[in-house]
């Protein structure tokens, strides 16, 4: 099947060390952008307790949760450290800066 | 029989020389020194944190006056040689002392270069080359008035880094295009550049200087191109010179130094010359390396070994600059039959380049990131050749065979004869063989064992990592608890040092003191933001990516991810119209909870985050402002009705209550901060529980602190009864202050109060007017920055990204 890529904006509306949110009708998409400029998309919510993880602090390749102080990894969207739980991870095309979601795994996301 | 050794000069070549020999040949010389300055022997490398105020000159004494008695040596400090009597095998100093010797060693040192213009010798105008210098430059420090340093090389950078640490508006002026350019190609040049341009150090290359300006004293420089750039204070510091005068005048062979031989003969058999003053092998030397090794073979030519010999190395040069770090070795000069290594790395200011010949490496230049530096150096010392490892050999050691990232393991696989102090040509097995046979278990004992880390101290993290290697758990360098898995250091060793270094960005003081990720964690990176935010109110720039998402957005984030809005009310004091106007925006936007606060406020809850810039609006336009209840600062101030209206109240509770928080609202704290003003003892403010209270009296208002009603009950403290509303706020404002500069990060005051004492805190802000007045100042002067309402300023655009989604995808039109 072809990826059917999205497009979500230009990287530079994330600030270094930031997210920002997509919304879709299903549920919620956090974008990310690291201090190196990488830009990685996961669930907006929390294995923990449903947490907004776009609304968290930023720091390596990794979010830590505003609620609950969870930390989650952006590649793999696994919690780190002794907590266990996992958000899908969205794939991410980053050309020249435009950023763009692929729409499948977004279906799954929202299930 | 004792021979009879006579030093000329105390630096810390021989110094080192003379440990060297109370080694080798105890006993062998009856020792004396002539030091025409009135001093004994101190570390010269460590000027530089002496006149940056990093360390004193007690703390940089090597031998102290204890040494020289316990030796027997004895030193006419303050007396310059005049003469030397080769024949009669004498000296003769300027106070009219002669001594006779056997042997004789000349260690002059040298003398700075004064450039030859116009001006030079006008009062204001120094050189940068002993203590003396430090002091003139201290003394000149005090007016905070313009400083220029002539001079961009390791010197002048340094003198005009400390310079500006104290506080001068400096201008450094260089001749060469680059900075360093001796050490640092033009790429290198350039970052550093920057980098001391940051620290507000105005840089002006291609500089000639035509004449110093000035009638009674310096008033300015003119350069070639007619520029003039005004100053009260000319440090000189373009290069220095062998001090050869006496010895030449004595009939010794010289040139640009003093004539030695690979032993540190000069011309005269029983003369031996080392230091700067000497020149051996057609090379004069001026770091420290190479003086030690002089130093070594020196002490074992006297000691009666004649086979040591001195051979020429190459020195990697360091800055001694907080904050950049560079390192330089080698020859880096392009050519044919050269090849070179780059790596850049812009966003993170690391540049580093390999010179490479024959596969082998023969220059490096390393700037930000210099902690492969001894490997490197390590292995053009063997000349190994790299093409094996060519690929990622300048992603340095720890990429190389697959061998881990782990820092410690990369020191563990250090070879036995690595290098690791440059300053005393210290070797990893030196260290670790000392640590295992005299049982060192302090880096104190290290350092007095084996000198490594005694000098200039950068690779004291080298040193520190042997000894946990050798030890293994014994060795625990740092009791305190680390703030972080960032760090070692604790929460307060990070507080002094932002201070000490004048560090004032994150990524600055991460850089200096070592972290050990990319860009900290979450609990670092908000501790961090608040000391700036509290140490330079005026430089630091607010880093909201570094603030917790309440901080961040002003709002409360609630479980559901919507937030809760609470507007200020003053004193806990409102009236029909703010009360209205709180109707209305309960209406508008159908918010679901309406609450009444602990602190005597209203808060509205279950607001979407993208209606807050509209909430606030509204709440705006009725007059309110945030009630920073979000906030590690100043929330709330309870009060009572007290003497307006309560038949019992002694003062006008109120009025102080809403007084204190208008003057302190917006300002950061440790932790949260909260208030009461009661108006009698009968305290319904609840004054007596709060971080800060006040119960009035009769006779004044007794101050109160370090309550707690949260996760700890506490029955408040007394600070101290004061008679006026005046005398209440400044007490109170101070306090506050003391606790902002000395608080840990989410300590609340009655923790702090109880790490550092009652009665420390009483001292300070009760008994000592001036302390108080300091710290009244400061937070003053720190409110004049943060006394912004950050929901007017969000509703006028700011931060406009944090309010809506990025994408919104799939809804129809009508949806929206």
């Amino acid at each position: 099947m072809e990826t059917n890529w999205i497009e979500i904006g230009d990287i530079n509306d994330i600030p270094l060390r930031g997210a920002r949110c997509v919304k879709l009708q299903q549920g919620r998409i956090a974008v990310f952008r690291t201090s190196e400029s990488e830009v990685f998309a996961i669930e907006d919510h929390c294995p923990h307790k449903g947490g907004p993880l776009s609304q968290g602090i930023v720091h390596g390749k990794a979010v830590t949760c505003p609620l609950h102080n969870w930390v989650i990894s952006l590649e793999t969207g696994k919690a780190l450290g002794a907590d266990r739980g996992e958000v899908r991870t969205i794939p991410v095309r980053n050309e020249d800066g435009a950023l763009s979601i692929a729409l499948e795994s977004l279906m799954m996301a929202a299930e | 029989m004792t021979q009879k050794l006579i030093i000329i000069g105390n630096g810390m070549a021989p110094g080192r020389m003379l440990e060297h020999l109370l080694e080798q040949a105890p006993g062998l010389y009856e020792v004396t020194i002539f030091n025409a300055e009135p001093r004994v022997n101190y570390d010269r490398i460590m000027l530089s944190p002496v006149l940056s105020g990093e360390k004193t000159y007690e703390q940089i004494v090597i031998h102290g006056d204890g040494w020289y008695i316990e030796h027997g040596i004895t030193l006419y400090k303050g007396h310059k040689i005049v003469s030397i009597n080769r024949d009669a095998k004498t000296v003769t100093s300027d106070h009219g002392v002669t001594e006779s010797y056997d042997k004789l060693v000349i260690a002059t040192g040298s003398v700075p270069f004064i450039i030859p213009v116009p001006g030079k010798d006008l009062p204001g105008v120094i050189t940068y080359r002993d203590l003396d210098d430090v002091q003139a430059m201290l003394l000149a420090a005090q007016s905070r008035e313009k400083a220029i340093v002539i001079g961009g090389g390791l010197l002048g950078l340094e003198a005009a880094a400390g310079l500006a640490s104290r506080g001068m508006d400096v201008t450094v002026l260089h001749v060469m295009p680059t900075l360093m350019e001796r050490q640092l190609d033009p790429a290198a040049g350039y970052l550093l550049q920057k980098a001391v341009e940051e620290r507000g150090i105005k840089v002006i290359t291609k500089a000639n200087t035509k004449q110093i300006l000035g009638t009674s004293k310096v008033e300015g420089i003119e350069l070639d191109n007619g520029t003039i750039i005004p100053a009260t204070l000319v440090v000189m510091a373009v290069g220095i010179r062998p001090n050869i005068g006496l010895a030449k005048e004595a009939g010794l062979a010289v040139n640009r130094g003093i004539v030695v031989d690979a032993g540190m003969q000069t011309s005269d058999g029983d003369i031996l010359s080392l230091g700067e003053c000497a020149e051996v092998g057609g090379m004069v030397y001026g770091l420290v390396a190479p003086l030690y090794e002089m130093a070594r073979i020196a002490a074992l030519h006297l000691a009666g070994d004649r086979r040591p010999a001195f051979v020429h190395s190459d020195t990697p040069t360091k800055l001694k600059v907080t904050g950049i770090n560079l390192f330089s070795l080698g020859d880096f000069a392009v050519g044919d039959d050269r090849e070179e290594i780059v790596l850049r790395d812009a966003a993170a200011g690391v540049y580093k380049r390999l010179v490479l010949k024959d596969n082998r490496i023969i220059g490096t230049v390393l700037y930000g990131e210099t902690t492969d530096g001894a490997w490197f150096n390590e292995l053009k010392k063997k000349a190994t050749d790299i093409s094996e490892m060519r690929e990622t050999l300048i992603f340095g050691q720890a990429y190389q065979g697959g061998s881990p990232l782990d820092p410690m393991a990369a020191v563990a696989a250090l070879p036995d004869d690595a290098e690791i102090c440059g300053c005393n040509g210290v070797c990893k097995g030196k260290i670790t063989g000392a640590i295992t046979a005299k049982g060192l278990t302090s880096l104190d004992d290290v350092r007095a064992h084996t000198k490594a880390s005694a000098s200039c101290g950068s690779c004291t993290g080298l040193v520190e990592q042997l000894m946990s290697i050798t030890l293994g758990d014994v060795y625990n360098p740092a009791a305190v608890q680390p703030m972080c898995t960032c760090t070692e250091l604790g929460h307060d060793d990070v507080r002094r040092l932002i201070k000490a270094k004048s560090l004032k960005t994150i990524p600055a003081v991460m850089q200096a003191l070592q972290w050990k990720t990319s860009c900290g964690c979450a609990k670092c990176r908000p501790a961090l933001n608040y000391y700036l935010v509290c140490d330079w109110p005026d430089d630091y720039a607010d880093d909201y990516q570094s603030r917790f998402i309440n901080e961040r957005v002003h709002a409360n984030i609630q479980k559901d991810g919507t937030y809760s809005v609470v507007p200020r009310m003053w004193g806990g004091v409102t009236n029909s119209g703010e009360l209205r106007a709180i109707a209305d925006v309960v209406d508008k936007f159908e918010i679901p909870m309406v609450k009444v606060t602990g602190g005597q406020r209203i808060d509205l809850l279950g607001i979407e985050k993208e209606d807050l810039p509209a909430v606030w609006a509204d709440l705006g336009k009725a007059g309110f402002v945030s009630g920073q209840a979000y906030a590690k600062g100043l929330r709330t101030v309870k009060t009572c009705v007290g003497s307006d209206w309560c038949r019992f109240g002694t003062q006008d509770s109120t009025g102080l209550g809403i007084r204190i928080e208008k003057f302190m609202w917006g300002s950061w704290t440790p932790a949260k901060l909260k208030l009461a003003v009661s108006g009698c003892p009968r305290n319904c403010a609840e004054a007596t529980c709060k971080d800060i209270g006040v119960i009035c009296v009769d006779s004044g208002f007794e101050i109160h602190f370090a309550g707690a009603a949260g996760l700890d009950i506490k029955g408040t403290e007394v600070l101290g009864l004061v008679k006026t509303a005046d005398e209440a706020l400044h007490h109170i404002v101070a306090l506050t202050q003391m606790y902002r500069e000395q608080g840990r990060y989410l300590e609340r005051i009655y923790k702090w109060a109880k790490r550092i004492g009652l009665d420390e805190i009483r001292r300070q802000i009760i008994d000592d007017a001036e302390k108080r007045q300091a710290y009244y100042d400061r937070f003053v002067f720190s409110q004049r920055f943060a006394q912004v309402d950050p929901w007017s300023e969000r509703v006028s655009g700011k931060d406009k990204h944090e309010f809506r989604p990025m994408a919104t995808i799939g809804y129809s039109e009508a949806a929206e």
